[in-house]
């Protein structure tokens, strides 16, 4: 959904908006698919929220050769990644590493789930046991007539 | 605890989560998100071999840089923002400020007219054609400015355009705890 | 002249609507039925005078008048007139008319379809609509005013628009966008305005509902619309990137979606009544944390708009005043909610609350995921980025237990029932399912991956239990098929809902995993293979476009020797904002689609050519136009305007007791 927007920033920066392509050869087609992993998940520093796959700005190009140097030299995907870490920081990875400071991110969501699902499950169990609310007479009758009346929706 | 106020304090939370989502929200206004601090302060120079930008035969290494408490300036002929920031440079250079450049993926000819012209405040300049060793210090849009001390290890990074109100903010008092060290 | 009076419109409507807020509200709260009975035509008149505004700020841009501002900074006379008219919204300050106008659409629209509610009701919520109008009203009005001349001396050509906005998408995808965002404005303004009455039956729950859907279906519309968009315009392919905006409008979705489904248990059973009106404010909120996001620059993103920190500060105002102010009141009024429905674990009341947990977390992980960078900027911890590789670890298990829960939950009853009951059909819906999902993997795809096969065997799963449900409503009626066609509106719609889901996943675990792409060198008379299909680039030549200047390739498309198809992908230049564009070029189809994108002519005459093969991409959007229209029917189900005539036949006065 990358609808939007005149930005008043990108007349300032004349952002590269359209797709890099590099005819890069490969000596092996996994090679290609490390290489377009990393470019995949490396995020371009100059750029507004851009990876390095898409943007075509100057630092975007450079970074990519560099990748497409490193994967023909057969470093691992680690040493790329915190090759470019090193450099620009956290920030040039859109996976952010798992830190303490990063537990609430990748964690915190699963624990609030199952959190949630057992206070609910509790909730229920004590809702069953509890006597239904107290309804007088006239309510019962009301009920019981705007219940027979529902009762031809599904 | 009675279940109504059990349940009022539940109902209580998510006012207090959004109080939280608006505190966040509106320190965040005004920053500039886009800002990226270096990942190499306190850390030595990373190494690298270069040519001299005024004469190729000379090889330049970190080594070269030691010495004095030393601006590293990233420039390019092709940066709007450099020349503006150039004036500011060339002051330094007469308050006896020591400044290496480093000229970031420029051609080499019109980068040695831009000083002819405009004035040279580099003590020397690094020819950096590729942008390689602009990757080494992390540089993503110049000009950047970083801080060394005597021994060469870098001690802040200033993106965008070096200027009076910058200098005595962000520089000066750096500068000024490093010397009595050195 | 027109601007003047598009911005004297505009400025009325604002008075407008500050009697919009206070009359009714008054009136609803005096018991003043003239006051209340102001309400109706207020909105109307609003929503005029926001047409007519609208109007000429569209005319200012067909005349060419550069001395507006805003027609200046985004418009061109050498731009297609249909351009014109969508360079309107395609910045912050028209698109901010175009959102407010929506919103007295909508209030309008409420106006026209309430004849049968409560008169106090009516006025409260057309008031509360009121408040959120006359709040973005002043928005507009004191810091981003579209009508702003620029004058004595104004420029003889415009800056034309962002060529990337010069686009079909454009027309179509911020309208349907603002009819979702703003249309949760609708159930919000019926919360509150229940909550101010203090009569929190399931009443509210039942108007609610068809108002509800309508906006999600325009906002599943209007989401599939720009993904669309995105993949055929920026050229490189993508369909989705978790990037704030597009999260901005995501997490809405997820809320209405889960408001939709809890509105269902709160309207026919009276449970989780607290927590569908928390739902109903946090979608509402989460709209408006939209249009924060992507206009205060607290974020950086591909498409926000030219950002400005007061306007972010205005923005977080208003949001602090209405939802502050909506869980301050639902906080007062916590003691007269009271869920009366009782229901055991396994029951259509739990499946909807697993529907529920599961998707407010995943709302949760996008909120927190697109957040977090901001939170540790804050508290100056460092910068980091949060991307698609997140998202997408946290978001897979979660929509697959979401698919998982989807094929029970519809074929449970309300109150009680048992797992036992529904053994042979679920067993058997799992083996099918199971055996077609691996099975079609191992046997039709290479390389074989888990999560396909995982995800196929799921939307299965959905596909035979909804088969299942729907025979178990026909299997003892006498014409089956007469039957099968007289199944309510409502239920055919949410029948068509679930498998649209089915066909949106499926898309996405196919193209996600077995997309193929290579850049390549071509030239004229050179040919590359990608994919099983050969590419013949034929001729490459240059023409000249309105507004552009362009370089066209001619590529013909082999496979097994036969030509199948003719492509041209163009780069285009585009000469006032000096932008280079790629056009894409692209062979749709079911299965698959070819998309090829020109990149930079190469050093030895021939040119870099991105060529991609996209399995079963379509079925992405196919799927959400499934979903829509299934909203849609639902909407339609004569159910909702029955249950109004008879309860207004029956209902005098304040009460709400069937009397017969």
């Amino acid at each position: 959904m990358r609808w939007i927007g005149t930005l008043g920033l990108l007349s300032l920066l004349a952002l590269p908006v359209q797709a890099a392509i590099d005819p890069f050869e490969f000596d092996h087609p996994e090679q290609r698919q490390r290489y377009h992993a990393l470019i995949d998940e490396l995020r371009c520093p100059t750029c507004q929220n851009q990876n390095i796959a898409e943007s075509n700005a100057t630092l975007a190009n450079d970074l990519r050769q560099r990748v497409y140097t490193m994967v023909m030299d057969n470093h691992p995907d680690s040493e790329i990644r915190n090759f470019m870490v090193q450099r620009y920081g956290d920030f040039v990875t859109y996976r952010p590493p798992v830190k303490p400071l990063t537990w609430l991110l990748w964690f915190g969501p699963f624990v609030a789930l199952l959190i949630v699902t057992i206070a609910l499950a509790i909730w229920i169990r004590q809702r069953n046991a509890e006597p239904p609310p107290q309804i007088d007479a006239t309510d019962r009758e009301r009920l019981s007539r705007v219940l027979a009346k529902h009762s031809g929706d599904s | 605890m009675s279940p109504k106020r059990k349940r009022s304090l539940l109902l209580g939370l998510p006012l207090l989560g959004f109080v939280a989502v608006l505190v966040v929200l509106g320190s965040g206004l005004g920053r500039d998100p886009s800002l990226l601090p270096s990942v190499l302060i306190d850390r030595p120079l990373p190494e690298f071999q270069a040519q001299r930008l005024d004469d190729p035969e000379q090889w330049l290494s970190p080594a070269d840089l030691h010495g004095d408490i030393a601006l590293l300036n990233i420039w390019a002929t092709w940066c709007p923002t450099c020349y503006q920031e150039h004036t500011f440079l060339n002051t330094l250079r007469e308050r006896n400020v020591a400044i290496y450049g480093v000229n970031y993926k420029d051609d080499r000819e019109a980068a040695l007219n831009w000083l002819s012209q405009l004035g040279d405040p580099y003590r020397f300049n690094i020819d950096d054609p590729e942008g390689q060793l602009g990757i080494e210090l992390g540089v993503y849009g110049a000009p950047e400015t970083f801080l060394l001390d005597a021994q060469g290890t870098i001690r802040y990074r200033h993106v965008g355009a070096l200027d009076e109100a910058v200098w005595e903010r962000e520089f000066l008092p750096r500068i000024r705890q490093l010397e009595p060290q050195s | 002249m027109i601007p003047e009076l598009g911005h004297l419109a505009l400025v009325l409507a604002i008075a407008t609507s500050i009697l919009l807020v206070v009359l009714p509200l008054v009136g609803a709260s005096r018991g003043n039925y003239q006051l209340m009975a102001t309400a109706r035509p207020l909105a109307a008149a609003q929503f005029w005078l926001l047409t007519v505004s609208f109007g000429c700020l569209v005319l200012a841009f067909l005349q060419n008048d550069f001395s507006v501002q805003l027609v200046a900074e985004h418009s061109n006379t050498r731009l297609p007139w249909y351009y014109q008219i969508t360079a309107t919204w395609g910045n912050h300050e028209g698109s901010l008319l175009l959102w407010v106008l929506t919103l007295a659409g909508w209030t309008w629209a409420v106006a026209l379809f309430s004849q049968s509610l409560p008169r106090e009701l009516v006025a409260r919520v057309l008031g509360v609509m009121g408040v959120i109008s006359l709040c973005f009203l002043l928005f507009t009005q004191m810091t981003s005013n579209p009508f702003t001349r620029i004058l004595p001396v104004f420029p003889y050509e415009g800056n034309d628009l962002n060529p990337l906005l010069q686009d079909f998408g454009m027309i179509v995808h911020p309208p349907m966008l603002y009819m979702g965002y703003v249309g949760f404005a609708v159930v919000f303004a019926f919360v509150v305005a229940a909550l101010l009455g203090g009569r929190l039956d399931s009443a509210w729950a039942r108007w609610s509902r068809p108002w509800t859907t309508s906006a999600w279906c325009f906002l599943t519309l209007g989401i599939a619309l720009g993904s669309w968009w995105a993949y055929y315009e920026l050229g490189w392919g993508g369909w989705w990137f978790w990037d704030p905006v597009e999260n901005a409008s995501f997490m809405p979705w997820l809320l209405g979606t889960a408001l939709m489904h809890s509105l269902a248990a709160t309207e026919k059973r009276s449970v989780f009544k607290a927590w569908t009106i928390l739902l109903a404010i946090a979608t509402f909120s989460l709209s408006i944390l939209g249009t924060f996001l992507v206009r205060s620059g607290v974020l950086t993103s591909v498409h926000s708009f030219a950002t400005d920190p007061t306007r972010g500060l205005f923005l977080l105002a208003i949001m602090a005043l209405l939802t502050g102010s909506a869980l301050l009141l639902l906080l007062l009024r916590a003691s007269t909610i009271r869920s009366e429905g009782r229901f055991a674990p396994v029951s259509r009341e739990s499946g909807l609350l697993v529907n529920n947990v599961l998707l407010v977390g995943a709302c949760g992980v996008v909120f927190v995921g697109t957040l977090f960078p901001l939170v540790v900027d804050v508290l100056n911890l460092g910068k980091l980025s949060v991307g698609p590789p997140y998202f997408n670890a946290l978001f897979a298990p979660l929509t697959l237990a979401l698919m998982a829960a989807l094929g029970v939950g519809p074929l449970l009853r309300w109150k009680t029932d048992d797992l036992y009951r529904l053994r042979v059909p679920l067993i058997i819906s799992g083996i099918i399912s199971v055996t077609l999902g691996f099975g079609l993997t191992y046997f039709l795809l290479t390389p074989f991956y888990w999560l396909v096969a995982l995800s196929l065997s799921l939307v299965f799963w959905i596909v035979c239990t909804e088969l299942e449900d729907i025979r178990g409503r026909i299997h003892n009626k006498h014409h089956r098929w007469q039957a099968l066609l007289n199944l309510p509106r409502h239920y055919k719609g949410m029948v068509l809902g679930h498998l649209g889901l089915a066909v949106t996943v499926t898309g996405i675990a196919m193209v996600s995993f077995y997309d193929i792409a290579e850049d390549v060198r071509l030239a004229e008379d050179r040919s590359a293979v990608v994919a099983g299909h050969e590419f013949r680039m034929v001729e490459l030549y240059d023409y000249q476009g309105p507004n552009f200047t362009a370089t066209r390739a001619v590529v013909e498309v082999y496979r097994d020797g036969r030509q199948i198809t003719v492509m041209r992908p163009e780069k285009r230049f585009y000469v006032a904002r000096q932008m280079p564009m790629t056009q894409v070029a692209l062979s749709p189809g079911l299965v698959r689609d070819l998309y090829l994108a020109l990149g930079e002519p190469l050093d030895d005459g021939s040119w870099a050519v991105r060529v991609q093969y996209k399995p079963f991409v379509r079925w992405i959007w196919l799927g959400a136009l499934i979903m829509s229209i299934g909203g849609f029917l639902a909407i339609s189900d004569p159910r909702y305007r029955l249950a109004r005539r008879r309860r207004t036949a029956t209902v005098t006065g304040e009460q709400h007791v069937a009397k017969t």
